[in-house]
Parts: structure tokens; C-alpha cells; sequence
């Protein structure tokens, strides 16, 4: 027994050592592949991929370097996401991208923060994200913007009062209800705000109160895996109202669970597809191409080469990232962190990035799209600006 | 007033039948173990994967009895591997095992889907919306209480009147007087579990039609709401986990009506603690003399 | 328990006091990022716990599973009555700042913790402790999660944050003590666990004990049972409270939703594989649990190839199946868990002193 502890305790020092490998950066890719979110965090990550795919390396002062992804996995959950945060850490990486899910980024931000390690949100929208962390950065809008987006839109459509329906311990969806119904309330509408527990599967009763209540529109931003319960429960009930949700709901899962009901479903979200920027369309044909050419990447996907707006600023994010480190001229996270606030990056397919004093994207335009239940796609509504609210 | 009470009522019902359908696994096996079956929540996720990944290579109707073999034949294994061994051992170590059959069956759910959350196969008819009065719902919801009814009048009747049904009414009486007598206590116990297992199976089909996300976790919940709907109604008697269920599946869709959407949960294991204070044989168990 | 002999002891703590020493050393020359300095702070913390929780279930015989519900309270205790004042606005983001207008000093909000777990114990303890074994443990866990209903609740807000993250609070980076973050979760571990020994090897452990091995006898013997189970529930939810508040402080941030029912079964199997009765097999379990779960085992969530080889089976997710498959072989073919009921120092000593890695 104590010969084995021994060694084990030996091989343990040994691992930092056998680390440092020459002439290698390492990018921490800190998402969930599994949990309420791993299907959005999957495709966030593709989009990384799929941008280390076209850019591999970097020159730092003459010297090739190349850059590895590290990949972990924090389990949509923020107890979880410390742990591998701190993995992460252990492993040596120069800066971290990600996390899908604000909770996630929130309990990883710590732990980054505490190493000194830069981080880049990708689609985390809540704000404290960053306020409450000097590490993290962001390249996407925030709730606030995000649910005075959803609120106008909801105006836009007739809607007098509103059902918001989040899930109880997720910062991302409480956030964004909150802000939702603040602006919904300055428009002059009413609120009806509930919470549901984890792993509810029943929400038959949730969706009956908002009838009782005579909601004209349900704005329910949560993971995926509840918003098909929703959508199919919601259906089953035979409502008339539309569902409403944010960039969350921009997912291959609720087109499923939405295709041949009789069901209206709106989402905001960071990008479209159709965008007629040069950047982004040359990021959508090349990333399609990628997609069609790897059974596992497609799968991955959710079996089909829509592109996510997550995707998008994966992409956006590994090449921010790159900027900053070319821009430190090292791949020491002291020397990325103190770049990051000065840095604009211009070629992003979401849109230019630059960051403001508190570490976010000043990002102003959001998308408006209906899940079409025929074809299994989501439409294009319209296009939201911060001037036009 | 009964236009806007009928929905929460028809999704109580319903999902009270499918609690009830796994209760019943829980009543009967600490009715004859003095086990609670930790791990009985997990043998129901389960039936709702084996549909989602039967259902990709086979057609509907034989899928339907595979599952339930399948089921029936996962519940019968977890006996044996889990809790046979240990049956000289203290209450403490069997349900210390329980726990951890129930951990190692989640993990490997986890590790088969990759975590994600698998949608659950549309099942012809029983998925189709019908209109109840004034409500709008899914044929299931009608279908549930029809079939539990009919289900656990039929157990009851085997439990009544056939001989493995008295066997086990015998074991559970007196696990070691039976014994005695000359009864094959393993094939009892290995009975339970597959009545047990074979009605968590169906009510995985009805309870997922409804709600139609499988998650490797999704069954912890109804199954903690199963026990407690079994000890409320008295454990160990199987009419008395009916009733529990229903009334822990309608009580919890009032409590949403009311508003108190935060408390749906707390407010099943509020009454479990209450009946375990004041009756704590609950609603038809027979109170039993304790032994030194 | 035999008594321990004045040797025995000095040579226990000399052992202790030199495992600090290799911890201090080993985070001055690996960084305070290294793994192992991260498996030596989680596994203090639950080292601590395990023990709480072996106090009830290994030494009184209640069995009892609600510890995730009493860390919850302690670790929302501390992060609560800790988080600076200038951070209020931008943590309560959603309810104007809160509620509480004060911080308290850290080690005062760590033993308040404690308190307040201990004081909710004492209320809870009165109806549940009249119950009996199994419907002792499904009454516990049933309140461990009304519990976290109750502080999810919006209403709340204003003092828990309702269901959201509190975060900003100190955590160990604040608390370097000879410039190293490892002593101090260690440090309050090691107090934590001397004060349960010094507990269990007075006569309240030796009532306890009595209780567990027949409660008959022991009333019979004049030992008022529900004064010593509530005693002993008390206690345990005491440490329970400071385990969850040291939890608070090892994750930097603290959400109700992450104190679930599996927590408390993660900490169960500890005391088993530990021992039921051992409080040094508890301390070595929790070590071994947690750099399992969190460091060794983690490649096989990853491929491995051998040469060109690639092992089968091994992707995310296969490392927890393995380690519930290891944990299922312990619950079944070694019940007894490592230590059984016997302590590390009370080990007859086979010719040479055998160190080990216990705390204490």
C-alpha cells in the first residue's frame, strides 16, 4: 500500500515536468459536452475547431508555435465547472474560450482569476459574467440588451402581458427573465414571472398557469432539454399564444421539437446564417464544407450543417484569441490579459470586437428568427439594433 | 372555476398512474426485503432508453416487448448482483448498496448517451392531442389511470390467488418462518423485482410519451416521489401506493395552480415527513410490533 | 478503544505536523495551480465531512442523509456574511444589493456556519430522530432538499440571492498562511477532526457507541437516547455546517442547486470505503475519493493510445463508470471498507513505524 501511494505520489510530481512540451500554446476550450447544455456546447465548440482547423499555428517574434486545444468537459454545471476549470489551470493554458452557459463562466471565473489566467466569453450573456471577474472578457451582447431585445419584440407582436418562466439556479435564464421583464414592465406591459426545479419534465402545469393568467406570449429562456418539454407539452395543450426565448433556444433541438406542431417559437440570438458580410459568409460556406466532410463533426451538430449563431462566435473567439496572444507577443496569460483591453479585431464574422472597461464586446445588434415547424429551419424575422430600441 | 382546475387535475391523475406503476416496485420489495430499492428510479430511466435505442433498428410493435424483457431482465440482475450477496448483511450495507447500484447505473447511462438529453420516440396514438371537455391534452393522459387500474387489479389478483402470490405474501409476513417452510426465497424475492421492473417499464412508456426528454437523471425524481407515494399509502400494500400516487401526483399540480411553483418538490417529501410523524405506517400498512 | 499511550500520540503528531510540512513544501515547489494542491485542499474538506457524517452513521448508528442540506447551510452562511460590501450591488444584481448590510471577519462567519447548521440540526433532529433506520435516512434527505427549496426561494432573495450564484466571498487565496493556500483548509480540517476524536473518546462517543451497537441495552444501561442522538446529530451538522462553508471556500462560488441528494451519497461511500466507525479510514477514503474522481482517473475520459493502439471504450463519461463499478465491489465484497473500525495509530506496529497519510 504504501509503495503504491508512494509511486503514485511520484508519477504525480512528474506530470507538471512531462507538461512542458517546446514551441506548443495551449488554447483551454472550457465547455459542457454533456448535461442541460451539452448540446450547445458542442456546437460552440465546433466552431473553435473549426478556426484552429484553418489556423493552427502562430509566429511569435520568428518562432513558429503550435497551438493544441485542450478540451474539457464542465458538465453544465457550476459545481462541476470548477473542477474543470481548475484542470484547465493544471494543465498550463494561455487563455481559456468559452463558456456556453453563464453559470458555468461564472463559478470557472474564480478559478481563472485566482491563476491569472485570461478568459474569453463566447456566448455567456450575463453580466456578471465580467463584472464580477477582472479575467474574463466577452465577445457577445449582454442580458440586459439581449432581454429589452425580446421585450420589444413581444410588444411588436400585440402582446400585453407575459409569462416568463425560468428555471431555478440558472443564472443565465433568471438573468435573462429579469431583465426581460423590466423592460416588458417600461413598455407597459405585465408580468408573470414563475421558476420550475431541475429536472422537471412535467410542465403540463407551468403552461396552464400561463393560460389561467391570460398571458398573450410565453418568454421562457432555459437549456434546450427543458424547452422541448416545453414546446411539446405546449403544443399538446393546444395554446395559442407564441413561445418566446433567447439565444438558447437557437438550437437544432427545438426545431425538432417544434417540426410539424402547431406551435409559434422565437428566438433572439448573435447571428444569422444569411448574413451578407464577407467575413461571415465565407465563415458559413467553409464551416458547412467542414460539417459535410466529418460524419462526427455533423453529429455533433445535431446531424445536419445548420449554423449555429454559438458556432459563430467560436470561431470568433479562437481568432480573438489569437489576436491577443500575437498582440502579447507571448503566451505568458499575464502579458494576453494585459492585451485584451486594447485589442479590436475586425475581421469577426459577428461583427467587430472590441472591448469596453468592464471587459465586454460592445456589441449592438441582435436576431430575431421563427422556428418554421414545416421545413425544420428557423426563419429570419428581423434585425434589433440598440439605436432602435 | 372548473374549466381552469380540469387541466391540473388531468395531469395529476396522469401522472399519479405513472407514479403508481413505479411505486409499486417500491412497496413490494420492502415489503419483502425491508429494502428501499434506491436504484428502482434508474431501472425506469433505463426503460425509456432502451425504447429511444430499440426504437432506431425495430418496429414499434416489437419494440414495445423488448423493452419490457429487457426491463424486466436489468430489475432480475440488480437483484442478483447487487443485493443477493448481501443478504445476512445489516439494513444499512444493503441500502448503502442500493445507492451505489443506482450511481454505477446513472454513470453508465451518462457514459452510453454522452450526457445528452435523448428524445423519446413518438408512440402512435397514445401521443395524439384529444380534447377532454374543455382541455386540450395527449391520449396518454386518459390512457394512464385506465391501464395502472387495470394493472395493479391484476397483480393483485395473482398476489390473491395464485401460489407464488402467496409465497410472497408468506415472505413478507415472515421472511424467516417461510423459509422454513420450505419456500424458495430467492425466486420470491427475484419475482418482486420483476413485477417490479416489468411495471416501471410501462410506466416509463406512458410517463415519457408525456414528457419526452430522457436524461440519465430524469428518473430520481419520480422515482424519490414513487417511494414516498409508498410509504404515504402504507409500504407493503400495493392498493395503498395507488392511492399515494394519486394524491402526490394531483396535490403537486395544485401546488403549481396555487403558484407555489418553487415548492413542488419540497412539499412531497414535507408530506412524507409528516406522515412517517403521525402515521408512520401510513394510510393502509398494518402496524407491525417491534422486534429485540 | 484502547487508550492511547503517550508514545503513540507524539508519534501521531509528529506524523501530522510533518504532512503539513509536505504539503507547505510541496505547493512552495509545484505552484499553487498543481493538482495535487488542489486534491489536498478538496480532499481536506471532505476529509472533514466524512468524518461529521461517520460521527452519526459509523459511531451512533443513525443513519442519516442529510449532510448535503447542513453544508448547504453552512457554505450560504459563510459566503452570505462574508461578501465584501462594495461587491453587494453587482452579487444581488437583482435585488437592489440585498438585504445584508454588514461582513463579518472570516473565521467568525466559518464557525457561525456551524452554528446556524448546528441550530437548524437541533430543530430538525426533534421529529426525525424519533424515527427508525431507513425512514431516519428518506425523512433526512427529504429534509436535506426542503432545505434547498426554502433558500432557492425568491422571497429570500434579498439574503441568499435566491437560486443564484453568491460569489466574491474570501476563499482560500485569502487565507495564505506562510504564503501557501494549502494550510488553512488543512489547518480547520485537522482542528475540526482532533475535536469529534477528543468527542468520541469521551463519554458522549462512548453513549454513542452504546446506541449504535443496542439501543435496548443502552436505554436499559441508563443512557437517555434521544438526548444522546440528538447530541450526536447536532454535532455532526455543526461540522457538516464548517465542511460546507470550507466547500464555499475551495469553489469560490456557491449555488443551492449544486447541493443535491448525489453529494450526500458521494460522502456516504467515502465513510463506507473508509470505514464505518474509522475516523482515520474516513480521512484516507475522502483523500483517495477525491484524487480518483478528480486527477488519476481522468484519462480515461480522454483516448489513450498505446502505440498506435487505441484502447477501447475510453471516452467522457467512462472514468465515473469505472470508479461506481470499484465503489460497487467495496460496498460488495468489502464491507468492512479499508480501516473497518480501527484507527491508523491504534494499527500493532509490524516491526518498522508506518506513517501513512492520515491527518490526525
Amino acid at each position: 500500500m504504501k509503495k503504491v501511494l508512494a509511486l503514485i505520489l511520484v508519477l504525480a510530481l512528474m506530470i507538471p515536468v512531462l507538461a512542458s512540451a517546446e514551441n506548443i500554446i495551449k488554447i483551454g476550450v472550457f465547455e459542457p459536452s454533456s448535461g442541460d447544455n451539452g448540446a450547445g456546447g458542442k456546437q460552440e465548440v465546433l466552431g473553435v475547431e473549426y478556426a484552429h482547423s484553418l489556423a493552427p499555428t502562430i509566429t511569435l517574434n520568428g518562432v513558429e508555435y503550435t497551438i493544441q486545444l485542450v478540451n474539457v468537459d464542465n458538465q453544465s454545471d457550476s459545481s462541476k465547472a470548477v473542477t474543470a476549470a481548475q484542470e484547465l489551470v493544471s494543465a498550463g493554458v494561455s487563455v481559456v474560450l468559452g463558456s456556453y452557459g453563464s453559470g458555468a463562466s461564472m463559478a470557472g471565473g474564480d478559478v481563472f482569476a485566482s491563476a491569472e489566467v485570461p478568459a474569453i466569453g463566447l456566448s455567456c450573456t450575463n453580466p456578471s459574467v465580467t463584472t464580477l471577474c477582472d479575467y474574463y472578457w466577452r465577445i457577445c451582447f449582454l442580458d440586459p440588451f439581449q432581454g429589452s431585445v425580446m421585450a420589444n419584440f413581444a410588444n411588436s407582436l400585440g402582446c400585453k402581458k407575459a409569462y416568463v418562466l425560468t428555471m431555478l439556479g440558472e443564472d443565465y435564464g433568471n438573468g435573462l427573465g429579469h431583465y426581460f421583464s423590466d423592460a416588458f414592465k417600461a413598455l407597459g406591459g405585465e408580468v408573470v414571472a414563475e421558476t420550475f426545479p431541475e429536472g422537471t419534465s412535467d410542465f403540463s402545469a407551468y403552461i396552464n398557469n400561463a393560460v389561467n393568467a391570460g398571458a398573450d406570449c410565453v418568454f421562457a429562456p432555459c437549456a434546450t432539454t427543458y424547452a422541448s418539454l416545453i414546446i411539446d407539452q405546449a403544443a399538446a395543450l393546444n395554446v395559442s399564444f407564441p413561445l418566446l426565448a433567447g439565444d438558447t433556444w437557437e438550437s437544432s433541438v427545438i426545431l425538432e421539437a417544434a417540426k410539424g406542431k402547431n406551435i409559434d417559437v422565437y428566438v433572439s440570438t448573435f447571428f444569422d446564417e444569411n448574413d451578407d458580410g464577407a467575413a461571415a459568409a465565407a465563415f458559413v460556406s467553409g464551416f458547412k464544407a467542414w460539417l459535410n466532410a466529418n460524419a462526427d463533426k455533423k453529429t455533433n451538430n445535431g446531424g445536419n450543417d445548420i449554423v449555429a449563431a454559438v458556432s459563430a462566435l467560436g470561431f470568433d473567439g479562437y481568432n480573438v484569441a489569437l489576436a491577443a496572444i500575437q498582440a502579447a507577443g507571448s503566451a505568458d496569460p499575464a502579458a494576453i490579459a494585459a492585451a485584451l483591453p486594447s485589442l479590436v479585431y475586425e475581421n469577426a464574422v459577428t461583427g467587430a470586437i472590441a472591448f469596453d472597461e468592464i471587459g465586454d464586446a460592445v456589441k449592438d445588434m441582435a436576431y430575431v428568427k421563427k422556428a418554421n415547424t414545416e421545413t425544420g429551419a428557423f426563419d429570419f424575422v428581423k434585425t434589433q439594433s440598440v439605436a432602435g430600441l | 372555476m372548473f374549466d381552469r382546475i380540469l387541466p391540473y387535475l388531468l395531469a395529476g391523475i396522469s401522472v399519479g398512474g405513472q407514479y403508481a406503476l413505479i411505486s409499486v416496485g417500491y412497496t413490494m420489495v420492502y415489503g419483502i426485503l425491508r429494502l428501499i430499492n434506491f436504484a428502482h428510479g434508474d431501472i425506469f430511466t433505463a426503460a425509456g432508453f432502451f425504447m429511444v435505442y430499440i426504437t432506431a433498428s425495430m418496429p414499434m410493435t416489437v419494440s414495445v416487448p423488448v423493452v419490457i424483457a429487457l426491463t424486466v431482465a436489468l430489475g432480475f440482475l440488480l437483484e442478483r448482483v447487487a443485493y443477493k450477496p448481501l443478504r445476512s448483511a445489516p439494513r444499512m450495507s444493503v441500502m448503502i448498496s442500493a445507492i451505489g447500484a443506482s450511481y454505477l447505473l446513472q454513470n453508465l447511462m451518462w457514459y452510453v448517451t454522452g450526457g445528452l438529453a435523448k428524445q423519446y420516440p413518438v408512440l402512435p396514438w397514445l401521443s395524439d392531442n384529444v380534447q377532454v371537455f374543455t382541455a386540450s391534452t395527449k391520449v396518454v393522459t386518459i390512457v394512464t389511470p385506465i391501464l395502472t387500474i387495470g394493472l395493479v387489479v391484476a397483480l393483485v389478483m395473482l398476489i390473491k390467488h395464485t401460489k407464488i402470490g402467496m409465497a410472497m405474501r408468506a415472505v413478507s409476513h415472515d421472511f424467516e418462518t417461510s423459509q422454513l417452510m420450505g419456500i424458495r426465497i430467492n425466486s420470491v424475492i427475484s419475482m418482486t423485482f420483476v413485477i417490479g421492473s416489468g411495471l416501471a417499464a410501462v410506466g416509463s412508456m406512458l410517463y415519457f410519451t408525456n414528457y419526452s426528454t430522457v436524461t440519465p437523471t430524469v428518473g430520481a425524481m419520480p422515482g424519490l416521489k414513487a417511494f414516498v407515494a409508498a410509504v404515504f399509502g402504507g409500504i407493503g400494500s400495493i392498493p395503498g401506493a395507488v392511492i399515494g400516487a394519486a394524491v402526490i401526483g394531483i396535490c403537486e399540480n395544485l401546488i403549481k395552480a396555487a403558484g407555489y411553483t418553487a415548492f413542488s418538490d419540497a412539499f412531497t417529501f414535507a408530506l412524507l415527513i409528516i406522515v412517517l410523524l403521525f402515521r408512520p405506517t401510513g394510510l393502509f400498512g398494518e402496524k407491525t410490533a417491534e422486534k429485540v | 478503544m484502547k487508550k492511547m499511550s503517550a508514545t503513540r500520540l507524539i508519534v501521531s503528531l509528529a506524523v501530522v505536523a510533518l504532512l503539513y510540512a509536505a504539503a507547505w513544501w510541496a505547493e512552495t515547489a509545484l505552484g499553487t495551480n498543481s493538482m495535487l494542491i488542489t486534491v489536498l485542499k478538496k480532499g481536506a474538506v471532505y476529509a472533514l465531512i466524512a468524518v461529521s457524517m461517520n460521527l452519526l452513521n459509523g459511531f451512533t448508528g443513525l443513519f442519516s442523509l442529510g449532510q448535503a442540506g447542513f453544508m448547504l447551510v453552512g457554505a450560504y452562511v459563510y459566503a452570505v456574511f462574508t461578501i465584501p460590501l462594495k461587491r453587494h450591488a453587482a452579487v444581488y444584481q437583482y435585488y437592489n444589493g440585498g438585504i445584508i448590510q454588514f461582513e463579518l471577519p472570516l473565521l467568525v462567519a466559518l464557525i457561525l456556519a456551524g452554528v446556524v447548521a448546528a441550530l437548524l440540526a437541533a430543530l430538525v433532529g426533534l421529529p426525525v430522530l424519533r424515527l427508525k433506520s431507513d425512514y431516519l435516512a428518506i425523512a433526512t434527505l427529504g429534509f436535506a432538499e426542503i432545505i434547498r427549496a426554502v433558500v432557492q426561494w425568491d422571497s429570500l432573495g434579498p439574503i441568499t440571492n435566491g437560486s443564484n450564484l453568491l460569489k466574491t466571498y474570501p476563499t482560500f487565496a485569502s487565507t495564505k498562511i506562510l504564503g501557501t493556500t494549502v494550510l488553512f483548509p488543512m489547518i480547520v480540517a485537522g482542528v475540526c477532526i482532533g475535536l469529534i476524536l477528543l468527542i468520541i473518546n469521551s463519554t458522549y462517543g462512548r453513549a454513542f457507541k452504546a446506541i449504535r451497537d443496542d439501543e435496548v441495552a443502552a436505554e436499559a444501561m441508563g443512557i437517555n437516547l434521544f438526548k444522546h442522538k440528538e447530541l450526536a446529530f447536532v454535532i455532526s451538522c455543526f461540522f457538516a455546517g464548517i465542511g460546507g462553508a470550507l466547500l464555499a471556500m475551495f469553489q469560490g462560488t456557491v449555488q443551492a442547486n449544486s447541493f443535491k441528494s448525489a453529494m450526500t451519497y458521494d460522502i456516504l461511500l467515502m465513510v463506507v470505503i473508509g470505514g464505518m466507525g474509522s475516523i482515520s479510514g474516513s480521512v484516507i477514503a475522502s483523500y483517495l475519493y477525491i484524487a480518483c474522481s478528480e486527477w488519476w482517473l481522468r484519462f480515461l475520459d480522454n483516448e489513450q493510445f498505446i502505440g498506435s493502439f487505441q484502447v477501447p471504450l475510453l471516452r467522457s463519461g467512462f472514468r465515473m463508470v469505472a470508479f461506481s463499478a470499484v465503489i460497487m465491489v467495496v460496498v460488495l465484497f468489502f464491507r468492512r471498507g479499508i480501516m473497518g473500525d480501527r484507527e491508523l495509530w491504534n494499527l500493532r506496529l509490524p516491526g518498522r513505524k508506518k506513517a501513512g497519510r492520515a491527518k490526525q
